[in-house]
Formats: C-alpha cells, structure tokens, sequence
C-alpha cells in the first residue's frame, strides 16, 4: 500500500513529452488540480491521496473496476459527497486555482460551474421543456419568457436532440427512448451554463446505437467544456477521452494520455486491467 | 401417516377460511343493520333541520355542518404540520441524531395514546392554557377562547390523527428515488429548492392519503371533543373559531345516552348513524376519486 503513495505522485501530471492534437500538453492549461485526496465513508476509505490534474476542454475518463473510487471521486468534483451522512475529505481539490472546499465556497454556485450526468437518465417526471430550464428558473437566468425559450431551444440544440422534440416540448419527459432521455439530461446540464461536465458511466444503459450518438454528442461538447467521464467500457474511453486515468482500490495507479495507456501502460496493473485479465 | 396431515391440512384451511368470513360477516350485519333501520327517518328534512322536541323529533343538520366544519379546520392544521415534521424527517434529519430519534419515538407514542387522554389534554391545554391566557392577554380576562370551542376541538383532533399524517407522508417522500434529488442538486438546487421543486410535487397524492385518513380517523373519534367544543344542543350554527358546536359522532353519544324518550329516538339514532357512516364514505371517496384523477394526470405528464 505505501507503494501506491509513491505513484500516485508520479501518476498524478501527464509526461510533459506527451502530444495531444499536435499540441504538447504543457501548453493545455490545467482546469482541475487534486492534492492528497483521501475521501472517507464513515471508517472506510475510499480514495488513498489521490493527486492529478485535468486539463481544460479535454476529455479525460476514468476507469477501474467496480468500486475502485472512480466515481467516488468524480463526486469529490462538484461535491456531490457532501450530500452523504458520515463522508469526509482530506486534501485539496482546486478548480481555476480556487480551493472548492475552502469554507467560503457555496457547494450549491459550485455546482451550477461543474454539471453532472449520472448513469441512469433521470428526467424529472414534467414535461421536456420543464426538464430543460428547470436549472435555469432556480438560477433565475432567464428574464422573460422569450429569453427561457431561447436557452431551452440552445440546450437542446447542443445537447443534439432538438430536431427530434422540438415538436413535442410539452410532451412528457418519460415518454422519450433512453437515449432520448440521457441527452435531454445532458440539455439540462447545459441550460446552467457549466464549465465543467461530470459524467458517471453516461452510456452504460444506453444501446450501441443510444450510445454512439452519445459519444459523439461528448466529442463535440469538448470544444467548450472540459470533460471528465466514468467508464467501465475500455473501448469507450479509448475511443471518446484524450486521457486516461486508472484507479484500483481507492488508488490511482496511472494516468497518462490516452494512447499511452492503451498502448504502452507503465504499470503492470493497468496492463492487465485493460488486457481483461481481472476487473 | 398421510391421512393425518390431510386432515390437518384441511382443518387450518377451512379455520382461515371460517376467519375471514366472520369479519365479512360483521361489517354487513354492521351495514346491513343500520341501512335498513336508518334508511325510515332519512329525509331532505331529516338532512336540513335542527332536532326538535328534545331530540325526539327533527332532523340533525346542525351536527352535519359541525361535523364538516371540525373536520375541515382540523385538516388545515394538521396537514401543514405533519407534513412539515415528515420532510424534516426524511429529507433533513440524520437517521441516527437525536431529533430524529426522539421525534421517531413521540410520533409513534402520539399514535398509541387513548383518545379520551387526548380530550383530556386538549381540555387542560388548549382550552385551559392556551385559550385562558389569550383571555388574559388580549381579552382582559373576559371569557372569550378559555372555553370549549370548534378551534380547540379541532386542533385537539389534529394531534391525535398528526401521526397518521407523519407516517404516509414519510412513506411517499421515502418512495420517491434518490436520483432526483441528487439530479436537482446536481443543477445548483439548493435542498429547499430540491423540496420544493422535485420532492413535494411528486409526494403529493401521498399527502393527499395521509390527509384522507386523518378525515376518516378524525370523523370517527368522540372522546377528544367531548370536553372542548362539542355541544349537546345548540339553537344556531357554530360561526365563530370560539363557537361551541354540535357533531355528528356526539350526537350519536347523546341520543343513545341521555334521550327522554328511548323509543322516539330510536329511528332517529339510527338514520344519524347512517348519515355519519354515509359521509366519512363519501369524504373517502371523494379524496379517492381525486387521488386517481391526480395520479392519472401524473402519468399523463409523467
């Protein structure tokens, strides 16, 4: 276990040699920067110093076997733990420099700067556009009508699922496919204007159809927001992320870009993880 | 070896089978008994009059609209309140603090106290307390509120059926899946947002039962109101919150009880009972029909 301290500071930049879309990742600026994180349910522990940073308008998966602390720690982002009786967190996470567990944090204007999609849709039960705005009314950041219209119509627009409900906005939210239903919540997400998109397993319901629509909805959305996504599909981070990041009880054992790690991983573990030999 | 097991086999089934059909039983010789005797004195102006002769001629509207009247201000401030208690409870409070425990354990005892407790306490704090020192206060002693009085019988009511309130509420607001709260918080909601927003909408035709059963139970229950505000006869109707009041179950009390006259009464004790029956059915069924009118616009919206 004291191994696993030691890289977890080596794991926790990506080798600044590394080249992603011609660029040299030293000049990607860092969005999120995690120190020492250790992350508690009652007396178990869940995440042993987990240190990293994520890159801005990249997309970066994390994967590990069930119950390694990926999502865990994804929830660590936007502070979506705190809502747990009995969790606790040790260490820093920093998003734009700013400590998001420093007491004078708002967890509720933190998450409307870091959006979450779960793992299965859940649409309130109202209507499509009721679903849309509804982070937008609580946020007050329509003034009129006409302004909420417009931020619904965009959401969807980006969310690429416009064209298939903008006949039917008042129609139940329910009455849309999974896939529907999973890209209607991504609307949502985007209707509160986030910088950072939080997503936990988005796909794993969906059908390969629903979900390659899905991974090409994310491709796009890096353009203007960095991107974190939990997987349990090998494929999928190698086909969506730039990087990837391993996680193993509670541990991260190695984070690099993708390419890298599914093609020459520095760890044994990760080796065998991706190769399907345990997880 | 085989035989024997047959035969008790037999016996337990035809036992369970015998149980069930005295309970069948019971409630249509219940029923049965008191629509066919009921059904002689049940008139428009049975329905309409106030009782005449000392009770022995008339009709029972009084008791009617006290009935109705009790009930109504008992669910406005019965509601509110158990309803409040059960958000606390399941949406704020830790499953192992001690607010939670305590409150887990008053609401559970609340539900097994004798009524007559009930018009007891109500009579020494509501009437007694409450309404003396507002008498003190506001009313320089004058007898005002620190009498018998609708209000105190009706909020003495609404503690007693407030655990029935607590208990269904909690149970819809626990049956409604995590995930979308955690989607609301995950928008930037805060939690009374969340409530508002998410949580209360979709709760609703649970509280809606809650509030039912605390109608039904309510309408039912004699001994909380007979010291504090139910009266034996009355020449108007109750129109004030500090007006004494004629109900339906105490009036039932009251013609079986302490009538001159046994056997003119009697026709007229039974049609009373059958009203009372007739309305805590048709309060039940109402608040059903809106229940299903409710969760068939959900899954419409839904």
């Amino acid at each position: 276990m004291n191994s696993g301290v030691t890289f977890s500071k080596l794991a926790a930049q990506v080798k600044p040699r590394a080249v992603v879309e011609g660029r040299s990742v030293l000049e990607i600026p860092v969005k999120i920067k995690a120190e020492g994180v250790d992350f508690y349910y009652d007396r178990t522990r869940a995440l042993h110093n987990i240190t990293l940073q994520i890159k801005e308008r990249q997309i970066t998966a994390f994967i590990g076997p069930s119950g390694c602390g990926k999502s865990t720690f994804l929830r660590t982002l936007n502070r979506m733990n705190d809502l747990i009786p009995g969790a606790r967190l040790a260490g820093n996470v920093f998003i734009d420099g700013q400590d998001i567990y420093a007491r004078a944090v708002d967890p509720i204007l933190l998450r409307r700067k870091v959006g979450m999609i779960f793992q299965k849709s859940n649409p309130f039960p109202k209507s499509i556009y009721e679903n849309v705005v509804y982070g937008v009314k609580i946020n007050s950041y329509a003034k009129n009508r006409r302004e909420m219209d417009e931020i619904a119509e965009k959401s969807l627009q980006d969310a690429a699922l416009w064209d298939e409900v903008k006949d039917r906005l008042h129609r139940s939210a329910l009455s849309l496919s999974g896939g529907q239903q999973q890209r209607l919540c991504i609307a949502r997400c985007l209707a509160v204007k986030p910088d950072i998109i939080l997503m936990d397993e988005p796909a794993s319901a969906l059908d390969p159809i629903s979900t390659a629509k899905i991974e090409e909805l994310i491709f796009e959305l890096k353009k203007r927001y960095t991107i974190i996504i939990v997987t349990h599909n090998m494929q999928q981070a190698a086909r969506v992320s730039d990087y990837t990041a391993f996680f193993l009880m509670g541990e991260l054992i190695e984070y690099d870009i993708t390419t890298k790690i599914f093609t020459n991983p520095s760890r044994k573990e990760t080796e065998d993880y991706i190769t399907g030999r345990f997880g | 070896m085989r035989k024997r097991s047959e035969v008790s086999e037999r016996l337990f089934y035809l036992l369970t089978g015998t149980a069930c059909l005295i309970i069948v039983l019971m409630i249509a010789l219940i029923l049965g008994n008191i629509s066919i005797h009921g059904r002689s004195r049940l008139s428009w102006e049975f329905l309409t009059a106030s009782p005449e002769q000392g009770m022995t001629a008339g009709g029972i509207f009084p008791a009617i609209y006290g009935t109705v009247l009790l009930l109504f201000l008992m669910t406005v401030a019965v509601v509110p309140v158990g309803v409040m208690v059960a958000i606390y409870l399941n949406e704020y409070s830790s499953k192992t603090s001690f607010v939670y425990k305590a409150t887990r354990l008053a609401v559970s005892n609340l539900a097994g106290v004798p009524s007559i407790v009930f018009g007891l306490f109500g009579l020494g704090f509501f009437v007694k307390f409450v309404g003396g020192n507002i008498d003190r206060l506001f009313y320089g002693g004058q007898l005002v509120f620190g009498q018998p009085a609708i209000i105190w019988a009706a909020l003495t009511l609404a503690v007693l059926t407030m655990p029935v309130v607590i208990l269904t509420t909690e149970d819809t607001l626990r049956s409604i899946p995590n995930e979308f709260r955690e989607a609301s918080m995950a928008l930037g909601a805060t939690k009374f947002q969340t409530i508002m927003r998410t949580v209360l909408p979709q709760a609703l035709t649970g509280i809606l039962t809650g509030g039912i059963l605390a109608v039904s139970r309510g309408a039912g229950e004699v001994a909380p109101i007979l010291f504090t505000g139910a009266a034996y006869f009355l020449p108007d109707l109750p129109s004030k919150l500090n007006s004494q009041f004629m109900e339906l179950g105490y009036h039932i009390y009251v013609l079986s009880t302490q009538s001159p006259d046994v056997e003119a009464t009697k026709p007229i004790l039974y049609s009373t009972v059958f009203v009372l029956l007739a309305l805590t059915f048709l309060l039940n069924l109402t608040a059903i029909v809106i229940r299903s009118q409710m969760r068939a616009r959900l899954r419409r919206a839904a």
